[in-house]
């Protein structure tokens, strides 16, 4: 039997907005408020706001908690400062990806945060290798998540907050107070602009809703729909999708994640391997030479015999053009090879282009 | 409340069809465009085609999902809406009027008996919503 939906502390205040709401991870999601399109081309341009709270936060206390997160994940997690964060995986003993995570630094502990859909399965795996000087707990259910973003987030949250924004770096983070919240700020994201992402207690999560969008130009409220075709532009990963169990971090271009010089780490003599013997497939940018979405699942072929699949695909907003991420042997991953997608019942020419689709002027 | 206008005919997927003498105007409802959301490619057949009742006669394709045109009915196609190459916005926007897709010459004119009336397919909308 399939578990009831969970419901986010702003369900109500979603409906209210006029969402539209899907599953997603087993939660009950806003896909969209007024359209896709519009949400996506606000946080381009100006700012949106996002309801993340399905997103998982597990923390590892005690004085080995560095030492376990160093086997844990494949990046360098000594290299963090208390108040910085770090992109980072998780990988079985063969290589493959158990999850990607956003790793923090803070000041008595780490904070994992993880993909919805993933975090039962994650926190499973991380007990496995916990030792008895450090503690694991899944604090998910009462950490909330909003994520604003866009070239006005840092404007919109500076009137709102006690802490100097400008001297809150990329992929670093600090407690502060936002509109009477004790938020947990991190200049962080999944949409390629800037912005932040905004930590409290489940309680306060609607509180600090209200308080951003209390500004006399207040963001947009955006749903899943934009988040993934945000994402998509900026090429990064999501999970179930570019990132599986079957997938090592190499063919996923995420070999800079893996730092094969720290001592020991789940999953190191195989990715060790991996990265001798060069990825046999690769993940690559198509651009869609015709008027269609390639669609997730859909065969990439090669003279007519089904070379790769696409994982990820959508109309770009940014772009006007049909992008989609799609794995293909190494030899077929050079910018400019001509490929093809077998879309329904048609086939449409594609090409490999460099990604990010879209890059922020900085 | 998706609009379903009082002068037009409706199929049971979501497509409306305006009686001009002997030729017809198709397109997709207020209903079928709001559960598609951003329309972002609209995909239809050219003029001089044939097309036959419940059969497919294109697509229209959304950020998160593509979905067949049925045909309400047969016949020639004898004018095709170009603006929504360019604009396929306008089935979110206006999908009774500039949203209009393919003009159809009637092969059977009994074919449109068995299309819903707008009661019909309010009730129809009402209970899927």
């Amino acid at each position: 039997m399939q578990a009831p939906l969970k419901k986010t502390p702003l369900h109500e205040t979603h409906l209210r907005l006029g969402a539209r709401m899907i599953e997603f991870g087993g939660w009950l999601m806003p896909v969209q408020y007024s359209s896709i399109l519009e949400e996506h081309r606000a946080v381009r341009q100006a700012a949106g706001i996002f309801d993340l709270f399905h997103m998982g936060e597990i923390e590892v206390r005690g004085a080995g908690a560095l030492e376990l997160v160093q086997k844990l994940t494949t990046n360098d997690a000594s290299r963090l400062a208390d108040g910085q964060a770090q992109y980072s995986l998780l990988c079985y003993e063969d290589g493959g990806v158990v999850d990607d995570v956003l790793v923090y630094r803070l000041q008595d502990s780490f904070l994992f945060v993880v993909n919805a859909a993933n975090i039962e399965k994650d926190y499973q795996w991380m007990s496995q290798h916990v030792t008895p000087s450090c503690e694991l707990e899944n604090v998910s259910d009462r950490t909330g998540l909003i994520a604003l973003q866009g070239p006005l987030a840092g404007s919109t949250l500076q009137p709102l907050t006690d802490t100097d924004l400008s001297t809150l770096l990329y992929y670093h983070c600090r407690w502060a107070t936002v509109g009477g919240v004790r938020t947990l700020i991190s200049r962080t994201g999944y949409t390629g602009e800037d912005g932040f992402e905004l930590f409290c207690t489940a309680e306060h999560v609607e509180r600090l809703w209200n308080t951003l969008l209390s500004v006399a130009n207040p963001p947009k409220t955006c749903g899943l729909g934009a988040r993934d075709t945000l994402r998509l532009e900026a090429a990064m990963p999501l999970y179930g999708h570019e990132l599986d169990a079957t997938v090592n971090p190499f063919e996923a271009r995420l070999g800079w994640v893996v730092k094969l010089d720290k001592p020991r780490f789940v999953g190191k003599e195989a990715l060790a391997r991996a990265k001798q013997i060069g990825p046999r497939r690769q993940l690559v940018g198509l651009e869609i030479l015709d008027r269609t979405i390639a669609r997730s699942g859909f065969p990439v072929l090669k003279d007519g015999d089904r070379v790769g699949h696409v994982s990820s695909g959508t109309f770009s907003p940014t772009l006007e053009r049909s992008i989609a991420l799609g794995y293909v042997p190494s030899e077929l991953a050079q910018v400019g090879c001509e490929l093809s997608v077998a879309v329904r019942e048609r086939v449409v020419k594609a090409r490999v282009v460099p990604i990010p689709f879209y890059k922020r002027r900085k | 409340m998706a609009e379903v206008p009082k002068d037009l005919k409706y199929s049971k997927e979501h497509e409306w069809v305006r009686v001009a003498g002997d030729a017809v105007v198709i397109g997709i409802t207020d209903h079928a465009q709001e559960q598609l959301g951003d329309v972002v490619y609209v995909d239809l057949p050219s003029v001089g085609s044939e097309i036959s009742q419940f059969e497919s006669f294109g697509t229209v394709e959304s950020v998160k999902a593509a979905s067949d045109l049925y045909a309400p009915v047969s016949g020639k196609v004898v004018e095709v809406n170009d603006a929504l190459k360019e604009h396929p916005e306008l089935v979110n926007e206006s999908p009774y009027d500039k949203a209009w897709m393919i003009k159809v010459k009637l092969k059977d004119k009994k074919e449109l008996d068995v299309l819903l009336s707008p009661a019909d397919y309010d009730e129809l909308v009402a209970s899927i919503s």
